[in-house]
């Protein structure tokens, strides 16, 4: 039976047409991915279907139920929001009210649309706090969002969907912000909703591996239009249509191992960073933030070493301190045998993983990448920073352009121009390509590994995302806890992980291959299983 | 949160020491001899010396200030003529001029102050949120436009030209209200609210502006928010995500301004007690600068700084109430 069916639906705001044309349909307790990179329409066919677009012009049919949504009354879509058809958003901490309790924010909701006392609210709030694995569910119900970690909001507003035993559960995007097992445990959840309350679910991704493990069938995006639908395992194991194929060819994939044994060119020997506690609390002595925690590695001459962890782990610190950001508290970092911090310039660079914020707003791109040159004394450095511009994709014209003018790709690409600038031997990316689109993040990766071959570069890549890490990689350091848990040639980490946390890690990366990614979903409820 | 509470008592003691001996030290840098002033005209030179030992104003100002400290804290005895006085702890000492003890005098104004504050607080949080909330939900323009349009004005006129405004208006052209006088609470409520209003009133203009500013910034800001879109998502009626999120988070800033306020017009809003005739605080200071009344001077300043710390401190905990991300540490 159906429950939801979108005919020829169309939002535009003003001239611009975010959705054009959109249909689908989802079975009862089904569920449905809805996939495409930004910009596609994604979120703008979320908030159409509950009338929450502001300012926006629809058209088109959107059947929930047997009630028609788009000319439905406020008062009736008021009915269904929540009850009918609950979202779960992106951003779960600023989706809930920071003045407001977890359990009262839920139980106001249920309060709303089935009018029970104030008790019976209290209890549902809790009950569904317990159904999504919330620890001491009673007592966690007096906490506020900002006591929550990432994973337990998101919890949270999976609750506070259930509340009302809605229909339908839409997610727009419930695990970007997410750190990978995090993220893992997240689907796991959504899709044990779905089976123990069959409410049907509609996910919106823009990562396939996310779709691939949760849906049944899935529709592909672009510029507000579905590209190709169908069975979530037809279309991503033989897709048809050009841009999923695309799509699938940008996921990150092994590449053939190599073995490089260069000597080593950067040492690191029982680094650690401890910082200050944030405040003190009290008079006593407060324990320190360790960061870093007695790291011992080399990077050898010529090869990519892999550095992952979640957040937290002491990623960015260490990338930091292996360029000489910032000093180590103890222990040392050495560059072709001397202290990297002593070092000025040239041999080391870095490419940071923001590079709107990492570039100045209110200087040209070219003035940017010029500033290296100039400080190792070239007096014109215009025509050499063309040359970088074009090596990294760019038109020379780039050079008068200011950050705000690119786009992420574009500003990431100007990072790397920097970055290569005055000929180093090493370059550290501190997760270049996290804030990309899966097609732009291809080719970023594409990028580096090709000016890595030419100017015969050593690269450090820190990253959250394994299997990008595998794709760039000949050796990865597994980060927790600010210590190196495992490190080791790339294909036989990754084939046989020795240490729990690389396994818990590997389990919960998302696949693009649906049977492979059911595979993995019973591999972690059994390693779940295992440790209580 | 008691080591909290401890560090600001601790804090708000030293504020009040420095705050002292800075108005010790001004003192005595003017250029205005308080004993010549006491011992009026044809005043002999045996006389002067006289009138200053009786002060006090023959010490030096490190004894002096050390006299004072000592009074405040174990009380201090006075000679007069043959007999000694006892002035009991805090004793802020004997005004030079009305020859009555201060803290007295303090204790007379304050009650006038606190009707004053508290009135003219309440009305413009009244007026301020109301204006600020139908002006920060964009619905009505217009009105929008009218609030934006006041809040300036009220912002721009100064306390006594909308004192004597309203003077003229209600009580000389009208003759709704008497000129007002002050009529303690407890003698006649409804007199003391008559003769308040104005002064309320005259206040409430320019901090209501203020609230009304501040409650559109923060309503406007709060409605973009992501988690009132969750509220719409989930059927909440526009009214209950006024009510129940915007002012929610509008009233943040709002109390802690107010508590600030609420100091800041007991201890100076030495203005509208003038026009008005009200004995207060501000009053008593302003008349004790003209005598050179030292003790008075000392006494009024220091109690401005009590209520200031003292509404400082509430603030921060209120704060910390009303937004439950805040911590007192």
């Amino acid at each position: 039976m159906t429950l939801l069916s979108v005919r020829d639906l169309r939002v535009s705001f003003g001239e611009t047409r975010a959705v054009d044309g959109l249909s689908f349909d989802l079975a009862a307790g089904g569920a449905l991915g809805l996939v495409g990179e930004s910009g596609s329409g994604k979120s703008a066919t979320a908030l159409a279907l509950l009338g929450l677009h502001h300012d926006a012009t629809l058209s088109g049919q959107v059947d929930f139920d047997g009630t028609e949504l788009t000319t439905a009354t406020e008062h009736r879509l008021r009915a269904i929001r929540g009850a009918g058809i609950a979202m779960v958003f992106q951003e779960p901490l600023t989706a809930l009210s920071p003045f407001h309790t977890v359990g009262d924010q839920i139980a106001e909701v249920y309060r709303l649309h089935t009018g029970a006392t104030r008790r019976a609210a209290r209890d549902r709030a809790v009950e569904v706090l317990g159904r999504v694995h919330i620890p001491d569910p009673a007592r966690r119900a007096g906490a506020y969002p900002h006591q929550f970690s990432g994973g337990m909001r998101q919890r949270a507003l999976i609750a506070m969907a259930l509340a009302c035993r809605p229909r339908l559960i839409v997610a727009d995007e419930p695990t970007t912000a997410l750190d990978v097992t995090v993220q893992a445990q997240i689907l796991d959840l959504l899709d044990e909703v779905r089976t123990t309350t069959g409410a049907a679910l509609l996910l919106i991704s823009h990562d396939l591996g996310v779709v691939a493990g949760a849906t049944e069938s899935v529709v592909v995006m672009r510029d507000g239009v579905a590209v190709e639908e169908g069975p979530t395992a037809t279309v991503l194991t033989t897709p048809r249509a050009a841009y999923t194929k695309d799509l699938l060819a940008a996921v990150p994939r092994p590449t053939p191992p190599r073995r490089i044994d260069g000597e080593p060119l950067l040492r690191l020997r029982g680094v650690h960073k401890h910082f200050p506690p944030p405040r003190r609390r009290s008079l006593r002595r407060t324990e320190k933030v360790r960061a870093v925690h007695d790291v011992t590695l080399d990077v050898r001459e010529g090869e990519s070493l892999g550095v992952v962890g979640e957040s937290g782990t002491g990623k960015t610190t260490l990338a930091r301190m292996m360029v000489g950001l910032i000093r180590p508290s103890s222990g040392t970092v050495t560059f072709a045998g001397t202290d990297v911090a002593r070092r000025r310039g040239r041999s080391v660079q870095m490419v940071f993983q923001d590079p709107m914020s990492s570039l100045n707003p209110r200087r040209t791109v070219g003035e940017s990448i010029a500033d290296p040159l100039r400080l190792l004394g070239e007096p014109a450095p215009r025509t050499r920073v063309e040359d970088l511009l074009v090596r990294v994709g760019l038109t020379p014209a780039a050079y008068d352009r200011y950050p705000h003018q690119l786009s992420g790709g574009m500003r990431q690409r100007v990072g790397i121009a920097r970055a290569l600038a005055p000929n180093p031997r090493l370059i550290v990316c501190d997760e270049p390509v996290s804030s990309l689109d899966v097609t732009t993040q291809a080719q970023v990766l594409a990028l580096l590994s090709d000016v890595r071959r030419e100017f015969g570069l050593t690269l450090v890549f820190v990253s959250h995302d394994l299997a990008v890490v595998r794709q760039v990689c000949d050796r990865v350091a597994v980060l927790h806890s600010g210590t190196v848990v495992e490190l080791g040639e790339v294909a036989e980490v990754y084939e046989r992980p020795q240490h729990p946390y690389t396994r818990e890690l590997l389990a919960a990366v998302p696949v693009a291959d649906p049977e492979e990614a059911r595979r993995r979903r019973e591999q972690r409820r059994a390693l779940a299983a295992q440790r209580s | 949160m008691i080591g909290y509470l401890l560090r600001r008592v601790g804090g708000a003691l030293l504020v009040l020491f420095g705050l002292s001996i800075v108005v010790y030290g001004l003192f005595y840098l003017a250029p205005q001899d308080p004993a010549v002033l006491t011992c009026g005209k044809g005043c002999t030179p045996e006389r002067l010396a006289e009138v200053r030992a009786a002060m006090g104003l023959d010490r030096s100002v490190v004894t002096q200030y050390g006299e004072f400290l000592r009074g405040l804290v174990l009380g201090r005895d006075y000679p007069a003529g043959p007999d000694v006085r006892h002035c009991p702890a805090p004793c802020l000492g004997y005004s030079f001029e009305t020859d009555q003890p201060v803290t007295a005098l303090l204790a007379d104004r304050l009650p006038v102050s606190a009707s004053l504050a508290l009135g003219a607080e309440i009305l413009s949080l009244a007026v301020g949120i109301g204006a600020g909330l139908l002006s920060g939900l964009r619905r009505f323009r217009l009105l929008d436009r009218l609030v934006n349009g006041l809040v300036l004005a009220g912002y721009a006129l100064p306390v006594f030209l909308v004192g004597l405004f309203l003077l003229m208006l209600f009580c000389v052209q009208l003759q709704w209200l008497p000129f007002p006088t002050y009529v303690p609470l407890r003698t006649d409520p409804v007199a003391w609210a008559q003769n308040l209003l104005l002064p309320w009133i005259a206040l409430a203009v320019i901090q209501s502006a203020a609230y009304a500013r501040l409650t559109r910034a923060g309503v406007r800001q709060t409605l973009a928010e992501d988690h009132v879109r969750t509220a719409r998502a989930y059927g909440f009626t526009e009214r209950r995500i006024v009510f129940r999120r915007a002012l929610r988070g509008a009233l943040v800033p709002l109390v802690t301004l107010t508590a600030v306020d609420v100091a800041a017009i007991m201890a100076s809003a030495v203005l509208t007690e003038t026009m008005f005739g009200l004995p207060g605080v501000g009053q008593l200071l302003v008349g004790a600068v003209n005598q050179i009344d030292l003790p008075v001077v000392v006494g009024v300043t220091l109690l401005t700084g009590f209520l200031v710390v003292v509404a400082n401190a509430v603030a921060d905990l209120l704060y910390a109430a009303v937004d439950p991300r805040v911590q007192l540490r």
